[in-house]
């Protein structure tokens, strides 16, 4: 589904990720961690697509396609959709409304009519309810005023309704209490089939006793410098990354 | 954010652009005593309104054209415009719209404004401006019965003319301002409105300005009087033709709200801006004021201003009732080379009065524009009450917004809120809805209607709905 070949990035005119190869299989969940600064957040953005990410050397395929041909909007209505670590604000635009665009958007570019509104509805109340939150949140302006932990579950939200091929997740679970974060991992467990796959960006081991991973890999400066199953997250937690810098690179 | 994509914002064609061509009685370019003398005679007017005309053409002529405004245009040669143009015969003014010329409900039509049909389905009454002249006006009966008169100003100048000498002047005298002065002299034509006591004006009134003789000024000017306890809903909107001379127009709107009465007045401005070199776009010089001259009247200025070249206009609101309310919303978007200096004035002179300002910048392209509000407190007009809430949103770069709020206050007990923001359209929110799936066109789009929507909400539905796409159009080519 996901293949980074020899992967190279710049971000003004520094390489921050130095030849990552990587493979996602459709219903495979990998997990990427790391220290701080190693360039998880810059590996998500070069795969969404954000501006001031410069691709200097690989490739990136998705679903078979040149995911560097694609744009930002092409990618998402493709099928990868990235959940933030910090969702932004847009004021006076109703979450709803975004949902709804998104929607529309990505069935437009299936050759699909706009989902009638009753249909419509009934997605998005199902799936807010199975997020625990509100019905209000629908009709609040899109992340604004949102606690930490409700952005997150509104990112997850928009998942559901979205139901994206592969879904990339920066830092998912960061600001969210106990709570907060099993709700936000069923969300993400509910995306979980055969033909779907989740590459998550995380910081701590606490998120994958939630969401258990396949494949777990380490990257540092720049570089997958580990890569194993879910016990060696385990490890990780345990010993911190110092002993992998110390081993040879897998 | 694609920059590329952000500046070409600032190419987009103004789509509404036509010229329609209808022979013209016009004046030669020039202005003295004769041209007004002649003006007041096409209009068949009495001689106390020719005699009104040259004293505000006196005044006019010792006045210089402002220049605290923060705008940058040639100096405009009065002597280069034509005061008067009308449709060739008219006293042959269509009785219905089977008589209009086809080919100005052709222009009605390439601006989405489909008169018969809209004017019958809205339930809204049309006083439609042409080349200075009214030339149709539909559901006077209707609105006759209720004892509402909605006519074209000159018209009411004939056949009412103990209202119009009352209140003409009494809110923007002939020597207000340069450009009120202007208009005092030279106005051909406008909308009067007077609701009478008790009344609620049974439909909402419209009328679409337009301008279309080339080279030809256009003062308009507009009275709105409501008796006590009447209320009435009147909305503006223009759009003009593409062209290649710059054009003047020195509007005057005049609102008049006795006790207990209530005027709400919306305008979607959309006049030629200009070309990409903001060659050819529209002058916009308007002054427009209510009185909030009973107590417990209430006067309520929205507008969306898109076009123009340049744009100077100040709605305002002398509280001068107790317990009288003005408020303002205002959406300015500017592109490409366009100019606007714009804002309101509240000036509490009663007690107890308050306002409200919402006044949402959107600033693209080449474009400038400023807010300059001055809220005023009498001494007397104690217990009074001003929030004032002003943002501004900057699309790319190479255009700027700027905000000069003046406050006078005379009195310890009354209270003042200001809250101003500006902010780029952020590349992060642009990402965020991209990253959903959704066109930078749409997103933009989104964006910027959700940056608007506290003075959309208070536009009437049909014309938040037009306003949106407005929008729209205006932000159109924004994608690469
Ligand atoms: N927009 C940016 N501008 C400059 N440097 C950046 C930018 N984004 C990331 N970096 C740098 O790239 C490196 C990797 O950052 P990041 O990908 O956010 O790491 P992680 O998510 O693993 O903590 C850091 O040294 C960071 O300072
Ligand atoms: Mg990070």
């Amino acid at each position: 589904m996901l293949e980074i070949k020899d992967l190279h990035a710049t971000v003004e005119g520094s390489e921050i990720l130095k030849g990552i190869t990587l493979t996602i299989n459709p219903g495979e969940v990998h997990a990427i961690m790391g220290p701080n600064g190693a360039g998880k957040s810059t590996l998500s953005a070069v795969l969404a697509g954000r501006d001031g990410y410069e691709v200097t050397q690989g490739s990136i395929t998705f679903d078979g396609k040149d995911l560097m041909e694609m744009e930002v909007e092409e990618r998402a209505q493709a099928g990868l959709l990235m959940g933030f670590q910090y969702p932004v604000e847009i004021p006076g635009v109703k979450n709803i409304y975004l949902l709804k665009s998104a929607l529309n958007a990505q069935r437009a570019a299936q050759g699909l009519d706009e989902m009638p509104a009753p249909e419509f509805m009934k997605l998005i109340k199902e799936k807010i309810s199975f997020m625990k939150m509100d019905s209000s949140f629908l009709h609040r302006a899109v992340n604004e005023g949102f606690s930490g932990g409700e952005k997150k579950r509104n990112e997850i939200l928009q998942m559901l309704v979205l139901q994206p091929k592969l879904a990339l997740l920066d830092e998912i679970d960061s600001g969210l209490d106990i709570d907060a974060m099993k709700v936000v991992a069923e969300g993400v467990n509910s995306l979980r089939d055969e033909n779907r796959a989740i590459l998550m960006v995380t910081h701590y081991q606490r998120l994958l006793n939630h969401i258990t991973p396949d494949q777990v890999h380490v990257l540092i400066d720049g570089r997958i410098a580990k890569s194993g199953d879910r016990h060696l997250a385990e490890e990780l937690e345990a010993r911190g990354y110092e002993w992998v810098i110390e081993e040879p690179a897998a | 954010m694609a920059t590329e994509a952000m500046e070409q914002l600032a190419r987009r064609e103004y789509k509404q652009g036509f010229v329609t061509d209808i022979e013209s009685d016009t004046v030669p370019p020039g202005l003295d005593e004769s041209v007004i003398a002649f003006i007041s005679e096409k209009k068949g007017e009495p001689q106390w309104m020719l005699d009104w005309r040259l004293e505000a053409y006196h005044q006019w002529l010792k006045m210089t054209s402002p220049s605290w405004a923060h705008l940058d245009y040639p100096p405009i040669d009065y002597q280069a415009i034509s005061y008067f143009s009308a449709p060739k015969k008219p006293e042959d003014r269509p009785q219905s719209l089977d008589e209009v010329d086809p080919k100005l409900l052709e222009t009605y039509e390439k601006l989405g404004i489909p008169l018969h049909e809209r004017a019958a389905l809205a339930g809204v009454a049309v006083d439609a401006v042409f080349d200075s002249v009214s030339v149709t006006t539909t559901f006077r009966e209707r609105l006759a019965e209720a004892g509402v008169i909605f006519c074209s100003i000159s018209e009411a100048i004939r056949e009412y003319p103990e209202l119009v000498r009352q209140y003409l002047g009494s809110v923007v005298p002939q020597g207000d301002n340069y450009f009120a002065a202007l208009n005092s002299a030279v106005f051909t034509d406008g909308s009067f409105v007077y609701i009478p006591e008790g009344v609620t004006c049974p439909m909402e009134l419209s009328t679409y300005f337009r301008i279309n003789a080339a080279n030809t000024g256009q003062f308009e000017r507009t009275l709105i009087v409501c008796d006590k306890r009447a209320q009435v809903s009147y909305l503006e909107g223009c759009t003009a033709p593409q062209r290649d001379e710059n054009q003047l127009h020195a509007a005057v709107v005049e609102l008049v709200a006795l006790e207990d009465a209530y005027i709400k007045y919306s305008t979607v401005q959309n006049w030629y801006p200009g070309d990409e070199d903001g060659k050819g776009g529209i002058y916009n010089f308007v002054t427009k004021r209510g009185d909030c001259r009973g107590d417990r009247s209430r006067i309520s200025w929205t507008q969306v201003e898109t076009g123009s070249a340049i744009t100077w206009k100040y709605p305002s609101c002398l509280l001068r009732g107790n317990d009288s309310k003005g408020e303002f919303y205002s959406v300015a978007v500017t592109n490409g080379r366009q100019q606007a200096d714009t804002g309101t004035k509240m000036i509490h002179i009663g007690k107890n009065t308050s306002s409200t300002i919402v006044s949402k910048g959107i600033a693209a392209g080449k474009s400038n524009q400023s807010y300059r509000g001055l809220v005023k407190v009498s001494p007397r007009a104690t217990g009074s009450r001003n929030f004032t809430q002003c943002d501004s949103l900057l699309i790319g770069d190479k255009c700027g917004a700027h905000t000069f709020p003046y406050q006078e206050i005379g009195n310890s007990r009354s209270t003042i809120e200001h809250e101003a923001t500006t902010s780029k359209i952020g590349d992060d929110q642009l990402f965020y809805c991209k990253s959903r799936g959704i066109s930078e066109e749409d997103a933009v789009s989104m964006i910027v209607n959700g940056f608007c929507k506290d003075v959309f909400q208070e536009l009437p539905m049909e014309f938040a709905v037009e306003a949106e796409a407005l929008l729209s159009v205006t932000l159109e080519g924004s994608v690469g």
